[in-house]
C-alpha cells in the first residue's frame, strides 16, 4: 500500500510562450502509515504536486501509482481515488456552507451514495476525532472561530474516510493554541490509526515536531527528501532557497561553532534542553530523542 | 496625548434575526484603555478571538465604539465628518495580498489610493515614487502584482497604504500566509518604515519571533487587555503566555526551560546571542568531559 510517483511532470501552458514546469521528474514512494512533511517556498510546487496525488491535476508526464494501481491507465477509477486520498486545502473553512456543523460534515460522505444512517456515524466519528462534541453539532459553522471552523472542515475530509489525509497550511492564521490543537490532532490520527499524513507548511518548527520524514520543493523539482534530522542539517541550502531550519537547529549550529560539541541532529527544543542539561551533568530524563525521526 | 487613544472602550457584536430583532449580544472589545505613541511599534498578540482584529478595526474607523472612544490622532472615531481624515492617518494592511490588491500594474495599484483622495496627478506620482522606494519595490514598478511572490505582493499593499502619507499603519496578520522569506521580508520593510519613515506601526500577528524587535507588547484576552511590556517584559512570563493560548520564540523557551532547571540562564531572553553569551561560558567551565 502506498503512492508511488514516478518521473511526475507537470508543465503549465505547454506549447505556449509562458510554458512553466511546474513539477519536473518528481520520484517518491510513500509507504501506509508515515507522516510526511512537505515544504518549499511559495511556487516550488508543492501544491501542484499534491493536487496531483489525489488526481485533482493530471501529469504532463510520468506516472502515479495508488496501491500498485496507475491512476492515469483507462477506466481507474478517479472518485474512489478521492475518498481515499482526502485533501484539505489551504483556508478550508472558506468551503463550509450549511446550516449546521452535522451537514456539513455530512456532505462528503452523502455523495459518496451511502445511506443515511452510514453517513450520520461516519460524521459523529469525524467530529469527535477533531475533538467537536454533540454540542456544536446544531450549530451554525459560521459562529465558530477560526480554530473550530478548520476543524470542521477537516472533519468533512476525515468522514469520507480516507486512508491518506493531505493537509496544504492546515495552521496559516491560527494562535499557537489553535496550531498545537490541530496538529495534536494529526498526530493522534496517524499514531492510533495508522494514517498516513502529509502535511504542506511553512512552520519549520512544526515539522520538526511532528514529521518522520522531509520532502524539500524546488523549482518544481524535490531537492531533499529525508528525515528532518538530516535536512535541517542543510540548513543553509534550505535558507538559499528562501526556507529555513528551526531556531533550535541554529542554537545548536552556533554552540558548536563556540567549540561545544553538541549533537547537530537536534531539532526540538526538549531535545536541545536536555542534550545541554546533561552535557553539564543535570538530567532530566523527561524526554528521550524521538528515535525514528 | 497618543497618536491612538483609546478609552473604556466597548465593542459588541449585535446579532439580528430575520425581523431585525437582537438575538445574541457579543462583546468583543471589554474595556480598553490605551494609548499608543507615536512613532512606536507595537505589536499586539492574542489567541483568535481576543478581540485584535476588532480592535485594528476600530483605529481605522471601520467600526464605531458601542461605548467609549476611540480617538486617533485627537480625532474621535464616531466623528463621521472625520472619517477620511482617520482613514488618511491610519492606513490598514490586511492577512490575504491577493484580496487587496486591484491594479493592473503595480504602479498603478500603489497610485489608486491617492487618486481617490483627489491628489493631483504630479503628486499621486511622487507619492507611488516614494511609497515603491520605501518598501524597496521600485524594480517591479511595471510588473504585474499577479507575477510577484506573496512577500512583494504584500509590499505593494504596504506601499498602497504609504501612498496616503499616513502617520501609522495597522497590519491586521500580514505574514500568515507567506513563506519563511516572504515573512522576513515584510517584517524588515515594516522596521524600516518605522525606523525611516517615523511612521507608528501596530502589527497584530500570532508569530512570537516577528515581535522580538518591537518597543512595546501588548496581549489582548477576551477583549480585554492583559498583558502591556517590552517584549523582554513580557516574553519572561511564560507561563503567563500559554494560558493565554501564547507561545514564545523557541529561544526564548529553551532559555526559559534552562533556566528553570538550575542553570544560570536569564528568562525573557530574545535572540540567539544573548542566550549564546549568557550559556557558552557556562557550558564551557562546567561541561562533563567524556
Amino acid at each position: 500500500m502506498s503512492i508511488k510517483a514516478v518521473n511526475l511532470t507537470h508543465i503549465y501552458g505547454e506549447g505556449t510562450a509562458f510554458e512553466q514546469y511546474a513539477l519536473r521528474d518528481v520520484n517518491f514512494e510513500i509507504e501506509d502509515g508515515q507522516f510526511i512533511g512537505l515544504i518549499g517556498h511559495t511556487g516550488s510546487g508543492k501544491s501542484t504536486l499534491i493536487q496531483h496525488l489525489n488526481g485533482l491535476l493530471k501529469a504532463t508526464s510520468g506516472e502515479l501509482y495508488y496501491n500498485g494501481e496507475n491512476i492515469y491507465a483507462p477506466g481507474y477509477d478517479m472518485k474512489a481515488l478521492r475518498s481515499k486520498v482526502g485533501l484539505v486545502f489551504q483556508y478550508p473553512e472558506h468551503q463550509l456552507f450549511e446550516v449546521d456543523v452535522f451537514s456539513d460534515v455530512c456532505f462528503g460522505p452523502k455523495n459518496q451514495g451511502l445511506k443515511k444512517e452510514e453517513v450520520e456515524e461516519r460524521a459523529r466519528k469525524a467530529l469527535e476525532l477533531v475533538g467537536l462534541d454533540e454540542s456544536f453539532y446544531a450549530q451554525s459553522p459560521f459562529e465558530l472561530s477560526g480554530g473550530q471552523k478548520r476543524r470542521v472542515a477537516i472533519a468533512g475530509v476525515l468522514a469520507m474516510d480516507p486512508e491518506v489525509l493531505i493537509l496544504d497550511e492546515p495552521t496559516a492564521g491560527l494562535d499557537p493554541k489553535g496550531r498545537d490543537e490541530i496538529l495534536g490532532q494529526l498526530e493522534r490520527l496517524h499514531r492510533d490509526r495508522g494514517m498516513t499524513i502529509i502535511l504542506v507548511s511553512h512552520s519549520m518548527e512544526d515539522i520538526a515536531r511532528y514529521a518522520d520524514r522531509l520532502i524539500v520543493m524546488n523549482h518544481g523539482e524535490k531537492v531533499f527528501d529525508d528525515t528532518p534530522r538530516n535536512v535541517f542539517r542543510s540548513y543553509k541550502e534550505l535558507e538559499s532557497m528562501g526556507l529555513a531550519a528551526p531556531q533550535v537547529t541554529y542554537i545548536v549550529q552556533a554552540l558548536r561553532r563556540e567549540g561545544i560539541p553538541i549533537d547537530d541532529s537536534l531539532i526540538t527544543v526538549e531535545e536541545a534542553r536536555d542534550a545541554i542539561l546533561s552535557m553539564v551533568g543535570l538530567k532530566t530524563g523527561r524526554t528521550e530523542k524521538k528515535q525514528n525521526a | 496625548m497618543g497618536i491612538i487613544k483609546a478609552v473604556n472602550l466597548i465593542f459588541d457584536y449585535i446579532k439580528r434575526d430575520e425581523d431585525e430583532q437582537i438575538e445574541g449580544v457579543d462583546r468583543a472589545i471589554d474595556g480598553l484603555s490605551l494609548d499608543i505613541q507615536e512613532g512606536s511599534f507595537v505589536a499586539i498578540l492574542g489567541h483568535n478571538g481576543s478581540g485584535k482584529s476588532t480592535f485594528a478595526k476600530q483605529v481605522n474607523g471601520i467600526l464605531a465604539p458601542t461605548e467609549g472612544t476611540v480617538l486617533i490622532s485627537g480625532m474621535d472615531t464616531r466623528d463621521e465628518g472625520h472619517i477620511w481624515d482617520i482613514r488618511k492617518t491610519a492606513g490598514m494592511v490586511f492577512q490575504n495580498p491577493d484580496n487587496q490588491i486591484i491594479g493592473n500594474i503595480v504602479e498603478e495599484d500603489v497610485g489608486f489610493g491617492p487618486e481617490n483622495l483627489g491628489v493631483p496627478t504630479e503628486e499621486i506620482w511622487k507619492r507611488v515614487d516614494e511609497s515603491l522606494e520605501a518598501v524597496g519595490m521600485t524594480a517591479y514598478r511595471l510588473k504585474s502584482p499577479n507575477k510577484l511572490s506573496g512577500g512583494q505582493k504584500q509590499r505593494v499593499a504596504i506601499a498602497g497604504v504609504m501612498a496616503m502619507r499616513p502617520k501609522c499603519i495597522i497590519l491586521d496578520e500580514p505574514t500568515a500566509m507567506l513563506d519563511p522569506n516572504g515573512r522576513k521580508e515584510v517584517i524588515r520593510t515594516v522596521h524600516e518604515l518605522n525606523r525611516r519613515e517615523k511612521i507608528t506601526v501596530l502589527l497584530i500577528t500570532h508569530y512570537m519571533e516577528e515581535v522580538v524587535d518591537a518597543d512595546r507588547v501588548i496581549v489582548m484576552d477576551d477583549g480585554k487587555l492583559v498583558m502591556d511590556g517590552t517584549p523582554r517584559e513580557i516574553f519572561s512570563r511564560v507561563r503567563e503566555l500559554k494560558q493565554y493560548r501564547l507561545d514564545v520564540p523557541q529561544v526564548t523557551e529553551l532559555a526559559y526551560e534552562l533556566a528553570e532547571a538550575g542553570l544560570p540562564v536569564s528568562r525573557g531572553i530574545l535572540t540567539m546571542d544573548e542566550l549564546l553569551s549568557q550559556l557558552v561560558p557556562y557550558m564551557k567551565e562546567h561541561r562533563i568531559c567524556r
